[in-house]
This record gives structure tokens, sequence and C-alpha cells, in this order.
């Protein structure tokens, strides 16, 4: 375990630029949130009921995040068209990154893959409005990890400025 | 994040509380009416305060979940319209026993019931008057590490583990 806690990219690193579809014809990108903060939630799997709890979570905390301008993504394994299907089902708010092919490339650069299960870590970035990574987490797979750590990362770069 | 999640801010006068001021133990559940889960939870919140007597006193807080769940911001309004008249834990049981009715004219329906001032409640409806409130609630949850619905805080503490009787009994046990 503390092994892996290690091994996500830490603070003060550069967060590495990332091109991932969105929808099945919409590609996002690091750069398009220049100037802001940007939260980047990576985890498992749409659909499992954990996760189904943590993306739930920050679409009802966005307007929490938005006192802070900051944006939101997720970020998982799964293929455009279930993230669709997903973020329609819970009535998502925020998009849902497809890291899908090459499967993981994203979530490993972030050192936040999961090699024995081929899916993405609950892992949480804060990356700050010039691309630095300003505060990650790991969370156990198995726990919702909330928001009030990104709040707080969030509250510091706000007083930082 | 689950090592360090502490309710903050503490227990205060706005708080609705329910017990001894100088109870060993606190309770408190950050919880949604609409949730199917706060609805198993709220007997369990009862079976323990028939236990546990003076030793603990129990707080709830509004954690609506809207997105999700469309009547729970009206349901928690409600509940906090009944406080300002003296009968917030009336309305607050009425609605967990009533989950599957929480339209408006539900809501009206049980504060007549309670006999409350019916204009009074029906123009603080209308105007969102307790939603401020509501929304204090649900922030201070997210500042305190809240992950779903419904989440316990023994003694300022996240509760993480699952909220079955003998589980938060012996979490309360160990606390106090």
């Amino acid at each position: 375990m503390a092994e892996d806690a290690n091994k996500i990219l830490a603070a003060g690193t550069a967060a590495p630029d990332f091109s991932l579809h969105s929808t099945p014809d919409q590609l996002v990108s690091l750069r398009d949130f220049r100037g802001a903060p940007l939260i980047v939630a990576f985890y498992p799997a749409d659909w499992s009921p954990v996760c189904g709890d943590q993306m739930a979570l920050y679409n009802e905390v966005l307007s929490e995040f938005h006192k802070f301008k900051a944006a939101i993504v997720g970020i998982s394994v799964d293929g455009a068209w279930c993230h669709d299907a997903f973020a329609l089902a819970r009535k998502l708010h925020f998009p849902l990154l497809s890291d899908f092919e090459p499967k993981g490339a994203v979530a490993r650069k972030y050192g936040a893959y999961r090699d024995a299960d081929g899916v993405a870590e609950r892992a949480l970035f804060v990356i700050d409005p010039k691309g630095t990574i300003a505060w990650s987490y790991l969370s156990p797979v198995g726990v919702n990890p909330g928001a009030d750590g990104i709040l707080d990362a969030l509250e510091a770069l706000a007083a930082k400025k | 994040m689950s090592p360090s999640a502490k309710m903050k801010p503490p227990v205060g006068a706005n708080d609705h509380v329910q017990g001894a001021a100088n109870a060993p133990v606190t309770l408190v559940e950050y919880g949604d009416y609409e949730c199917p889960y706060c609805g198993e939870a709220y007997p369990i919140v009862k079976a323990l305060q028939e236990r546990l007597g003076k030793q603990m006193r129990f707080v709830f807080r509004n954690f609506p979940l809207s997105e999700m769940h469309p009547h729970a911001e009206h349901a928690a309004e409600a509940a906090e319209a009944a406080g300002g008249q003296g009968k917030f834990w009336e309305m607050h049981d009425l609605l967990y026993e009533n989950q599957d009715a929480l339209e408006d004219e539900d809501l009206a329906r049980y504060a007549k019931a309670l006999k409350l001032d019916m204009p009074r409640f029906i123009k603080e409806m209308e105007s969102h008057h307790y939603a401020e409130r509501v929304r204090a609630d649900f922030s201070s949850g997210v500042r305190s590490g809240v992950n779903g619905t419904p989440s316990f805080f023994i003694n300022g503490a996240r509760h993480d583990g699952p909220f079955d009787l003998a589980s938060l009994l012996a979490a309360i046990k160990e606390a106090a």
C-alpha cells in the first residue's frame, strides 16, 4: 500500500497533457482548462456503486467547485458511449473522459493505473491555472474520497494568489 | 479524506439536537429525506436512542442530493420550516416514515397534521426561506468529508463502516 501511495504524481509536478474523448465526437484536452484550476478525478469504472456515488457527489458539489472557478473532469478507461449512458443516467453536469485507446495511457502518465485490474485508481489531482499539479491524493479503491480534500486544495490555491 | 475526516463546524446553537448536551457521545447524521439508505438508517437511529438513552445525543444535518433526488431539497426545507415552528423532529420523522410521498402537496399535508401555522408554512416554502440554511448544512457536510448519504460522525469523526445497529453501537462504545 505504501508503495502505491508514492506512485501517483505529486504536487509541484507539471501535469502531463492529455487529449481524450468526452463524447464519441468531442475531444477534451488539458490545455483547454489553462487559466483556471482543474480537478481531475480518476476512477475505476462507470456503473460500479462506489464510483457512482463519487461522481454523483461531485455532481452535487459542482457549485462549491465553481466558487473557486474550478472545472472538473472524471477519467476512467470506459468507452465514450459507456460514459455517455452513465452521465445521462446520473444526470452528470461535467465531462467524463475516456482513457480507452491506448487503454489507460493517461492514467499511467499520472501514476494512477492499476495494472493488476486494468482500470484507473481512485486518484484525485488539483491542477493549478498554469498546469502544475497543486495537490494529489490516492484513495483506497473501495473508499469514496469525498470532496473535502479537493476543496481544501482549491482554497489553498486561491490563498496563494 | 478518510484518515482525517473531521466534522466542522462542531455542533452548535443552530443544530437540531435530541438528547442531553452533556451526553458522552454525539452522533451526527448528514441525511437526505429521499435517500433510501437514510430511510434504512432512520429506525436504527431510533433504536440507538432507545438503547443508549442519556449516553447519546443525536444531531441531524441536511445533505440533500438534489440532482439524484428531486424531492430532497423541498423536504429538507419543510423540516426546517416545521423547525421554525418548534416541530422539526416531528416533521423529520414524518418525512422518513413517508419517503415515497414527498410531493409539495404531501409536505403541506404533513404540516397540517402537525398543526403548523399553515399560511406561514406555505409562505416560507414558496419563498424558500430555509434554502440558505439547508445549503449551509450541505456545505459543512462537504467540508467535513461527507461522501454519500447517510454519513455519520461520532464525536466529530466520520464513521466509515456499515451503519447497521451492531456496527454503530460498537463504534459508539469505542468513542464513549
